[in-house]
C-alpha cells in the first residue's frame, strides 16, 4: 500500500470523526477544538493533492487566525453553558439528518457518473507547476487573476472597518447640564448601560 | 496506485453534509457559524481535488480566494454575533427575531 493511501485512510476517518464531534458535542469550546483538528486534516488532504501552498495557508488562516477569532468570541460571550437542547420545530432533527444523508447520496451518484470511483489523478502535475507550487500559483494569481486579487484587498479593508463599526460600543457625549440634572445618580451604571436601555437598567434614581 | 480523486470528493461531500446538518441542528449562532466554516472547507477540498484531476491551477486559486472571503466573512459575522449578543443578551438565533438595531 503506497504511503499516500495510508495517509488518506488515516486522516479521512479522523476528519469525519472530528466533524461529527464538532456537531454533537455540547460545549462550544470543545466544538471549536474539534474544528481545529478537522481543519488540520483538511490541510493534510491538500498535501495529498499536491497543493503545499494551500496546505500552509489552510493552517495559518483557518487553524490559526479564524479559530483564534472563534475562541476569542466564545470566551468574550461566555457561551460555554452549552446549547439549549430540544426542538423548536417539529421533526427538525430527523429532517436535518435525512437531508444530510440525501446530500451525500446525491453527490455520490454525481461523482460516480461524472468522475468514476476508480479514476486516479493523472501524472504530470509537476509540469503544470513550473518552479514549484507557490511560484506557479503566484504566476497565475498575479497574471490571470490580478483584478480579483485587488478586489479582495478592498474586501478585506471593508470587512475590517465593518467589524470595528459593528463591535464598537457607542458612547454618547454628555453635556454639563445632564451632569447637573443627574447629580447623585449612579453615573457608572448609567454610562455602562447600552443606549436606549430602560431607565431601570441605568440606575436612574431621579 | 494513488488514491482515487473520487475518494476526496466523497470525503468533501460527507464533510459538507455534516456541516449543513450542524447548521440545521444547532441554535447557538456560533455553532451555526462553525457549521458554515466546515461547509466552506469541504467546498475548498472539492476545488483542490478537481484542480489536481484536471492538472490546472485555477482550482487552487479559487480555493485561495474562497479562503480570503471566508476570513472576511468570519470577521463580519462574529462582529454581528457580538453586537446581537450585546443587544439581546443571548446568542440563540431564535431570540434575534427583530431587524431593528
Amino acid at each position: 500500500m503506497p504511503l499516500d493511501n495510508v495517509v488518506f485512510w488515516v486522516f479521512a476517518p479522523l476528519s469525519i470523526a472530528t466533524a461529527i464531534g464538532m456537531m454533537v458535542v455540547r460545549n462550544a469550546v470543545h466544538a471549536a477544538l474539534f474544528l481545529v483538528v478537522n481543519f488540520f486534516t483538511i490541510a493534510v488532504m491538500y498535501l495529498l493533492l499536491d497543493a503545499p501552498f494551500l496546505f500552509a495557508v489552510q493552517i495559518v488562516v483557518y487553524a490559526g487566525a479564524i479559530m483564534v477569532l472563534f475562541l476569542f468570541v466564545i470566551m468574550l460571550l461566555g457561551v460555554d453553558r452549552g446549547d439549549p437542547l430540544g426542538e423548536r420545530l417539529f421533526g427538525q432533527r430527523t429532517t436535518a439528518v435525512i437531508l444530510a444523508v440525501a446530500i451525500v447520496a446525491e453527490v455520490a451518484t454525481a461523482i460516480r457518473a461524472g468522475v468514476g470511483f476508480a479514476t486516479t489523478a493523472p501524472e504530470g502535475f509537476e509540469a503544470a507547476n513550473p518552479g514549484g507550487n507557490p511560484s506557479a500559483l503566484a504566476d497565475v494569481l498575479f497574471r490571470d487573476y490580478f483584478f480579483p486579487f485587488e478586489v479582495t484587498s478592498i474586501l478585506l479593508i471593508v470587512a475590517a472597518v465593518a467589524a470595528m463599526v459593528l463591535a464598537l460600543r457607542r458612547s454618547r457625549s454628555v453635556t454639563q447640564r445632564e451632569i447637573e440634572e443627574h447629580e447623585g445618580d449612579d453615573l457608572e451604571a448609567y454610562a455602562m448601560a447600552p443606549p436606549g436601555a430602560p431607565e431601570s437598567m441605568r440606575g436612574g434614581t431621579r | 496506485m494513488r488514491t482515487p480523486i473520487a475518494y476526496f470528493l466523497l470525503l468533501s461531500a460527507i464533510l459538507f453534509a455534516l456541516g449543513s446538518a450542524s447548521v440545521l441542528l444547532r441554535r447557538n449562532a456560533l455553532r451555526i457559524f462553525m457549521g458554515v466554516e466546515l461547509q466552506l472547507n469541504a467546498v475548498n477540498l472539492t476545488l483542490v481535488a478537481f484542480s489536481r484531476m484536471h492538472l490546472e491551477l485555477d482550482g487552487q486559486i479559487l480555493a485561495f480566494f474562497s479562503m480570503v472571503v471566508a476570513a472576511a466573512e468570519v470577521v463580519v459575522g462574529l462582529a454581528i454575533i457580538v453586537a446581537v449578543f450585546r443587544r439581546t443578551g443571548t446568542a440563540d438565533v431564535d431570540r434575534a427575531d427583530v431587524l431593528r438595531g
